[in-house]
């Protein structure tokens, strides 16, 4: 604890529990290979981790790859800061919404971040080599004398310590009315999608002074506004193909090829709402969070209130499955909505197989469902108590029923710990979970490597 | 931490707690959140349609004459701004229609007015006062019936919902973030519904007040939602005191407009029959004034 004998009466731990609020992480992202990880928070900063390589040497007793999956520190840099739009009067907060990584194409990574309206691409590259042996500047960098120099050398390049540079490429402004939500990459390597409150651009990653508007959906009267998008993403194979939610609850796939503006939709996925379960409360619930791409690219993964929905692109009357997240909530939502819980943004993903789904909750909890066998499980993202290469114990949420030793009760939830992003690496079962300021990652070491179907 | 026994799931507080998110999302960093903002808005619709639902309920229930009466106070200590000088001989007129004996005469009446879609809203504010519940089969004496539940028609529907006191149609004028477009909506309480003759006044011309301003103030909307010149709408931007974000805090009929804005505004949620349930609804958020003023006043 660190507390002295001596002093036993002034109790710090509380400040241990103070976040910041700048320091609380808003996005986690990994990128193509999983090698970086970014985050972003709500300060305007990004974290960029990168995983360790063990030396060839040594390797784990497990008797797994040369990776130790440990992942540390690469860089850090301050993305976006604080704004003000002073035509609206607005102030325009630094928060990064999302960051989305570039495909690599060379030594250098490329990722992009949003705030609320700009989005902005950063280049990230290692510099472990500098030049010396100059002819006019000394070791210093100071001029020389001319005078004094009575030979020609040529530079070479020696081996340094190893610094990572970041450099913002292209800043993409004035796209946006309303607040970014999402932006995503799309496979053709240049273009991506940004998608605010009512409209979607789409821009080429070269160009920065103009964008294309491909979904419209602002009537001409505000007052008729009867739903938002909530997020967009394009197709991880088909780069004509992206798919938006709204806050309806309702998804809609658009071909770009059928025409400029994509106001109409190719296919809408709607669920008729059950009228046995109306309630106050019925369209914030039903509202979309978040929407993946399965990496199969056949599949799309929703996220609502309550539920995780399983969606196949080649049926749109309703859900393939569906998951109950945290259904004890159901009875619990007025309280949920004086509070604001209610309002949560959760965000879900695949597994590299599409074998597993994952999604958060709160009190630090997270679900994993198997796609197979519709089980799921909640694990727990906390300090006290999870110690490193400690085996994370499955945990309940009583309501009801029989309790066992161990399970928390409804009402003993703490909603200020929500589990809101999340990432899984591309290709081995390692995840990343943001919970509040604190980033926890988890490696599968039994199957590393995720079981291809 | 929940606390399950605290929470009031009843129509009238949920309709207070999201009035309050949407004045405090006023002031929240970052700007309106349209999402949350639109979410609150449809727990307000749904809130107001319970609202209304249990006052319906509640009133076709009543039976006794001294129960009507206490009915009809409440509801006037509620809506003081139904009730000006001019209306107060109306009102009376209309106790004491609806008396003793004649209750059933005037309770049918009403219930006949209840099923005319074009009924007037005094119609409304009888049945507040009536009890409907009697359909005794008989033919009203329509004289007795026009006194009883219907305001000498036609009147329209603005003057008789002032927010603060006066015969005027409230003004609300909303900003386009887009296209820096000022609109004016005048009579703010469900002005689709509104049958006013003069449609200009009553907001249903939105479209010409709003051309109008354009030409005015020489702001080009044709280069799209870009502004080409910034000190044009930087101009208007001072000169417009008043936008749907800028309320001003102190102007409690603001607030109410803003009430009837999430009544009228998002029109998709509203049923676009001109029903009396819609026509009653003009007098829950006319009520609705008093709660915000409650709200002000923290």
């Amino acid at each position: 604890m660190g507390e002295d004998a001596e002093s036993p009466k002034i109790n710090h731990t509380f400040l241990r529990d103070y976040v910041t609020e700048a320091d609380v992480i808003s996005t986690v992202e990994f990128n193509q290979t999983g090698d970086l990880l970014a985050t972003g928070d709500k300060g305007g900063r990004v974290v960029i981790f990168q995983r360790e390589t063990e030396s060839k040497g040594e390797s784990e007793e497990v008797g797994e790859t040369g990776d130790s999956g440990e992942y540390n520190v690469y860089s850090t840099f301050q993305s976006h800061e604080p704004d003000f739009d002073y035509l609206k009067s607005l102030e325009i907060e630094e928060k990064i919404n999302k960051i989305r990584w570039l495909p690599q194409q060379n030594a250098a990574h490329f990722l992009l971040s949003t705030n609320d309206k700009t989005i902005k691409l950063w280049k990230v590259s290692e510099r472990d080599k500098r030049p010396e042996g100059y002819n006019l500047k000394d070791e210093e960098g100071r001029i020389k004398d001319i005078s004094t120099i009575t030979s020609l050398q040529v530079p070479v390049l020696k081996p340094t310590d190893l610094m990572v540079e970041v450099r913002p490429r292209r800043v993409f402004s004035n796209g946006h009315t309303y607040h970014v939500n999402s932006i995503s990459v799309n496979s053709d390597g240049e273009t991506y999608l940004s998608a605010d409150d009512l409209r979607i651009n789409m821009w080429h990653l070269g160009i920065t002074d103009r964008s294309f508007n491909i979904v419209d959906i602002k009537p001409a009267n505000m007052e008729d506004l009867t739903e938002v998008i909530t997020a967009a993403e394009f197709h991880p194979h088909h780069c004509h193909l992206f798919v938006y939610s709204s806050s309806k609850g309702t998804l809609r796939l658009c071909d770009m090829r059928a025409s400029a503006l994509c106001d109409r939709h190719t296919k809408l996925f709607e669920e008729p709402e059950d009228p046995g379960s109306r309630s106050f409360f019925s369209e914030i619930i039903s509202s979309v969070s978040d929407v993946k791409f399965s990496h199969s690219g056949r599949y799309l993964l929703t996220r609502d209130y309550l539920t995780a929905k399983v969606w196949d692109l080649n049926m749109d009357k309703g859900p393939v499955e569906t998951y109950q997240v945290h259904e004890y909530l159901r009875s619990k939502l007025c309280s949920l909505y004086e509070n604001d819980c209610i309002f949560d943004k959760f965000e879900c993903v695949w597994n590299s197989s599409d074998s597993v789904i994952m999604t958060g909750a709160y009190n630090s909890f997270f679900r994993m469902f198997d796609r197979e066998t519709g089980r799921g499980v909640t694990l727990e993202a906390w300090r006290e108590s999870s110690k490193p290469r400690a085996v994370l114990r499955t945990r309940r949420v009583y309501n009801g029923g029989k309790r066992r030793r161990g399970d928390v009760g409804v009402d003993s939830l703490d909603f200020t710990k929500k589990i809101l992003h999340m990432a899984w690496h591309p290709s081995e079962n390692i995840i990343a979970i943001a919970a509040t300021n604190n980033l926890y990652i988890f490696q599968d070491r039994v199957n590393p490597e995720a079981q291809v179907q | 931490m929940i606390h399950t026994m605290e929470c009031a799931a009843d129509a009238q507080s949920l309709i207070s707690i999201s009035l309050m998110k949407i004045h405090n999302s006023r002031t929240q960093r970052g700007g309106i959140k349209l999402h949350k903002n639109l979410l609150v808005s449809y727990v307000l619709r749904n809130a107001r349609q319970v609202y209304v639902k249990e006052k319906y309920a509640e009133i076709y229930r009543m039976q006794q004459y001294e129960e009507v009466m206490t009915v009809c106070n409440e509801i006037q200590e509620l809506n003081p701004l139904d009730l000006d000088a001019e209306d107060a001989g109306d009102e009376e007129q209309a106790r004491a229609a609806c008396c003793g004996e004649e209750a059933s005469l005037c309770g049918s009446a009403c219930h006949r007015g209840a099923a005319q879609p074009a009924a007037h809203a005094r119609t409304a504010s009888a049945l507040f006062g009536c009890s409907p519940l009697e359909d005794g089969g008989k033919e009203p004496d329509p004289s007795y019936y026009r006194s009883c539940c219907m305001e000498a028609a036609p009147v329209p529907h603005c003057d008789q919902f002032p927010a603060n006191g006066s015969t005027h149609c409230n003004i609300t004028t909303v900003l386009d973030l887009d296209t820096h477009v000022v609109t004016t909506v005048e009579n703010g309480y469900l002005h689709q519904d509104c049958c006013c003759c003069d449609a200009l006044q009553c907001g249903q011309g939105a479209q010409s007040p709003a051309k109008k301003r354009k030409v005015e103030f020489g702001f080009c909307t044709s280069d799209g939602e870009e502004v080409s010149d910034l000190t044009s709408a930087r101009k208007r931007a001072k000169r417009e005191d008043c936008s749907y974000f800028h309320l001003d805090y102190t102007d409690t009929s603001n607030i109410s407009n803003l009430i009837s804005i999430f009544g009228s505004g998002f029109t998709g949620l509203l049923s676009r029959q001109a029903d009396l349930e819609q026509i009653c609804s003009k007098q829950v958020l006319a009520s609705l004034g008093a709660w915000t003023r409650a709200i002000v006043a923290f």
